[in-house]
């Protein structure tokens, strides 16, 4: 007898005649959609297709399989292929790419032009045609460029919509053939660790394979949530198959997060921003105990201690000089950090014992540490501990930092924005300050390219982002900005909802969803794969692919041949899938047979995953990294050459926030409020479904002890605020996060009230616009408030 | 005739709801009617010492739960117009025709299970998604968990390869019901009852 899979046995199990057979009640028409519409010959009218998931920057990128009847999305399942290996996972979507149903066929989404009718930001909008839409921009840049030049066009960061071909890159070409525009670097996600990473390794590629995960025998999840925000799709489940393989793994967090339930085995409660402290104080035990791999520091870095420093600098202070208080008089020691971080001096001694002893061993950390205010010391703390614990360049270890995959990694954007003939760069998190004072700016606010700049924004085309108002600090003094219409004299922004940074434009643009166009993605940070998203569905009222309306713009400019190059969306998709098999995957398929073959997704296994510094650990001499010294700069002469030494030290330290729990600001404002990822949303995508709304509901986290001292109850509506602003939300009374901590999960939609004020659930309005000292990136978790009953 | 049961495991399920939106996307399901629901268990107490330091001792875990299409399924003997019934495969379903939503399964029933829909006025709820098996396929739910903490299939099997627990705290004794599925527990299960831990998101959970 054929042996039967577990497939055919469910199938040959079921007692057909109980089974009522028929085909599961569609509802296609519960959205309003027309079943009928006319549609592109290629548009699959019926069926299964695979494709990729998500549109937006969330951590991960899977595979979707999504039913079509009549024209119309009826359900979304996952990746089902029958193997599922650690080489090469199934890639199953999460919660937010399986509620795309209720996005797609939203009540709200926009469906044609709007033209601002009332003052900037109150939010009335009338109807006009895409002819007059784009007459008007095409003016209005024509205008602005006489004017004032191409560096008053700003095209800001935004990851709502984030295919190769969608999204914020068709602008940047367009806006690169009209004569470029104030270009950014760096983003809201990475800013201190992908700067602060190379200071260290000299790259930001210092990361393993996941598979080399299950090498591991002690991870410790430091601030780092794959549960919540995936960081690379299944890298909580590669978690559980290190734990499997006989890992430890403690995590280490103000929250315990899902992350911390499913994948830890401890937790450990620190206070927000002092990550350092106990990573000195870490140090300090495995220094004081002998448990730093002495011979590796010898042979692979420099700055650990007096015999090791940069020539010519043999006085300055070393990290061990640091760490033991030789110095400042402040020995590092637990006790010492304990007081800070709220840890117990025994259980960091503990840690600094196993991390310093079981082998080998990883320091991962997350992202929400590095968006503080010196958000680049966790980074550079981190780097050094795994460095002085021989953790680099050997399967089971972790470099720690941004950790970057070696052999290769995602691309983010493949699709050709072109050169901006504009030379000026301003960090991405700056972007108010160019508006403000655009011609005062210099390099000490980061500003690159150029000395000066001629001019402060005046044009802003936001596309797929909603930084403009809810993704940026401090909403209230964004919208002041904004709303002056002598600073920025024209607004426009392209999505597909009226989001609050739309509520600001001038002119708003409805852009098509990933299911009505065409586009294609690679793994996100980890992935070894590259998807394809075909179009599937006809485009809602007179929506336009973010491809499309640029091509409509460039022909009212006189741009359309060298801005489309002859190619539709479908075009463009073809010639970037060639390009990866170019760049990245040779094997890759021919694009027409990939897509008759309907999988959706090229995947490369990984069997023997890659080590970022094999070579360099092998023979340092020959394999030196790209840093000045060729080796791991625990002590960075670049740094001590910019002589800032209290914000700026050339070894990691711990320095006290600018709002702190141990400032005066306490005294006001004495909890501290974190804005995690939230698992309802991708930052400010699908706020507005109620799948995940009610799975999930905005909330303000708050500790048992703080609530009781508060007279707070679980589910109270509740008010935090400090002296930027205000918000009303409702509370979760939880054990779950530390005492005098709150999390107010970010990307909640601000709306403005009469008064003015965004007095909703957005985070951001609690926040400063301060930025961190080297990369000049967000500390948008850095925020001081008090909760009170409302 | 086979009977089929989940396989559910409390360590491995971080409590992202997957499976809960997967379900209500396979069912067409409004906000509120929940086939299958995420409980958060959690208790502790916190510590604090004179080094402003705090440390909790805590235990909180996720029971992800659908309908355990109990061998002695209390929300049939409850229906009093049999329009809840077990099919030839041990699936407990609603008859449409039969039902007048008087929500005496949903009392009866120690998981939640049967759902109240107010604008149909009936009650819904899972039926392992028996058009998939009939189809080969898993029900929804288990291919969708991210942290493959669900797997499914014949009982006896799934007994056999994980055991026979049937109860996780705070949940009730699932043998009393003839429970059919087949649980893992979490770690800090052990702990759970000392510290009091409870259902901490009720309004999560709860139908309507």
């Amino acid at each position: 007898m054929a042996r039967q899979n577990r497939r055919d046995f469910i199938r040959n199990s079921v007692v057909a005649g109980g089974i009522a057979l028929s085909a599961p009640v569609w509802i296609e028409k519960a959205f309003g959609i027309e079943a009928g519409m006319a549609v592109a010959s290629h548009i699959p009218r019926d069926g299964w297709v695979n494709l990729g998931c998500p549109a937006h920057n969330c951590g991960g990128r899977c595979l979707l399989k999504v039913l079509v009847r009549d024209g119309v999305i009826t359900r979304i399942e996952t990746d089902s292929r029958e193997k599922d290996t650690a080489a090469d996972p199934q890639l199953r979507a999460c919660l937010r790419g399986r509620s795309y149903r209720k996005r797609q066929y939203h009540p709200d989404r926009l469906q044609y032009p709007l033209l601002r009718t009332g003052r900037r930001g109150e939010g009335q909008f009338k109807r006009i045609s895409w002819d007059e839409a784009y007459d008007l921009m095409a003016s209005k840049m024509l205008e602005i460029k006489e004017q004032y030049g191409n560096e008053a066009f700003h095209v800001p960061y935004g990851t709502g919509s984030y295919s190769h071909l969608n999204g914020r890159w068709p602008a940047a070409r367009l806006i690169n053939l009209f004569g470029g525009s104030l270009d950014y670097y760096n983003s809201y996600s990475w800013a201190a660790i992908s700067k602060a990473t190379p200071t260290v390794y000299g790259t930001g590629v210092c990361g393993n394979q996941r598979q080399d995960w299950l090498n591991s025998k002690y991870i410790l999840m430091w601030g780092w949530n794959p549960a919540e925000m995936r960081d690379g799709t299944n890298s909580e489940y590669f978690l559980k198959l290190a734990r499997q393989n006989g890992a430890r793994v403690v995590c280490i967090d103000p929250r315990m997060t899902l992350s911390a339930v499913a994948l830890a085995d401890e937790w450990i409660p620190i206070r927000p921003g002092t990550d350092t402290a106990m990573m000195s104080a870490m140090a300090y035990i495995m220094i004081r105990e002998g448990l730093v791999d002495r011979e590796f520091i010898q042979t692979h870095c420099i700055g650990f201690d007096k015999t090791q420093m940069p020539k010519g600098l043999e006085n300055e202070e070393s990290y061990t000089d640091y760490i033991l208080g030789n110095r400042d008089g402040i020995p590092k020691t637990p006790v010492w950090a304990a007081k800070i971080t709220g840890v117990p001096a025994a259980t960091i001694t503990r840690i600094a014992r196993e991390f310093g002893t079981i082998k080998p061993a990883m320091l991962y950390q997350g992202y929400g540490m590095q968006r503080r205010a010196y958000g680049e010391q966790p980074v550079r703390g981190g780097c050094v501990l795994a460095s002085i614990t021989g953790n680099i360049g050997i399967p089971g270890g972790w470099a720690s930092g941004i950790a970057l995959q070696p052999g290769g990694g995602p691309f983010w954007s493949i699709f050709p924005t072109g050169i901006n003939p504009v030379k000026a760069k301003i960090p991405v998190f700056l972007w108010t300050e160019a508006i403000l004072r655009g011609p005062e700016l210099t390099e000490k606010e980061g500003l690159i390219g150029v000395d000066k700049l001629s001019t402060g924004l005046k044009f802003i085309w936001a596309v797929a982002s909603n930084i403009l108002i809810n993704q940026h600090s401090n909403t209230n003094r964004t919208a002041e900005i904004l709303r002056n219409e002598d600073l920025v004299k024209f607004i426009v922004v392209q999505d597909q909802f009226l989001t609050s940074s739309a509520m600001f434009a001038d002119l708003v643009l409805p852009a098509c969803t990933h299911f009505e166009t065409w586009g294609l993605e690679d793994g996100w940070k980890y992935g070894e794969e590259v998807f394809v998203m075909p179009q599937i569905v006809e485009p809602y009222g007179e929506s336009q692919s973010d491809f499309a309306i640029c091509a409509g713009l460039a022909k009212k400019l006189g741009l359309a041949e060298a801005f489309t190059e002859q190619l539709d969306e479908r075009g463009w998709t073809k010639r970037l899938w060639d390009e990866f098999r170019q760049l990245r995957f040779p094997e890759l398929p021919d694009f027409e047979e990939f897509l008759k073959s309907n999988q959706g997704v090229y995947t490369v296994p990984v069997e023997h995953p890659e080590i970022s510094f094999a070579d360099f650990r092998r023979d340092p001499e020959k394999h030196p990294l790209k840093t000045p010294s060729g080796k791991i700069e625990i002590f960075s002469e670049q740094l001590f050459r910019m002589d800032q030494p209290v914000e700026i030290p050339p070894i990691p330290k711990y320095i006290q926030e600018w709002e702190s729990p141990f400032g005066p600001e306490a005294d006001s404002y004495p909890l501290q409020a974190i804005g995690p990822h939230y698992m309802s949303r991708v930052h400010s995508t699908h706020d507005n479904i109620d799948w995940l709304q009610s799975a999930f509901p905005q909330r303000l986290f708050i500790n048992s002890v703080d609530a009781e001292a508060r007279g707070i109850e679980d589910g109270d509506e509740v008010t935090a605020f400090n002296h930027r602003g205000q918000i009303h939300l409702p509370c979760r009374v939880t054990p779950r996060i530390m005492p005098g901590v709150v999390s107010i999960p970010q990307g909640s939609w601000s709306h403005f009230g009469k008064d003015g004020l965004d007095e909703q659930k957005n985070v951001n309005t609690l926040v400063s616009e301060r930025w961190t000292p080297l990369a000049f990136g967000n500390a948008q978790h850095t925020i001081m408030v008090e909760v009170k009953k409302r | 005739m086979a009977k089929f049961g989940f396989y559910f495991d409390a360590s491995a399920c971080s409590g992202c709801k997957t499976c809960q939106i997967a379900c209500q996307d396979k069912n067409d399901l409004p906000v509120g009617i929940r086939f299958r629901r995420i409980y958060e268990i959690c208790g502790a107490t916190w510590r604090q010492d004179d080094q402003n330091t705090w440390v909790p001792e805590i235990a909180a875990y996720n029971i992800s739960v659908a309908c355990n299409h109990c061998e002695d399924a209390p929300c049939v003997k409850a229906c009093p117009t049999q329009a809840m019934y077990k099919d030839d495969n041990g699936i407990v379903a609603v008859d449409p025709k039969k039902c007048i939503g008087c929500r005496y399964c949903e009392w009866a029933c120690p998981y939640g299970a049967p759902q109240y829909n107010k604008k149909l006025g009936i009650m819904q709820k899972c039926d392992l998604c028996r058009d998939y098996l009939a189809d080969g396929k898993v029900p929804v739910c288990v291919s969708s968990c991210p942290m493959r903490a669900l797997d499914f299939g014949p009982l006896d099997e799934l007994q056999k390869r994980y055991g026979n627990q049937t109860t996780l705290y705070p949940l009730p004794d699932g043998d009393l019901v003839g429970a059919g599925w087949v649980i893992k527990s979490h770690p800090a299960e052990t702990k759970a009852k000392e510290l009091s831990a409870r259902i901490i998101n009720p309004e999560e959970v709860k139908n309507g």
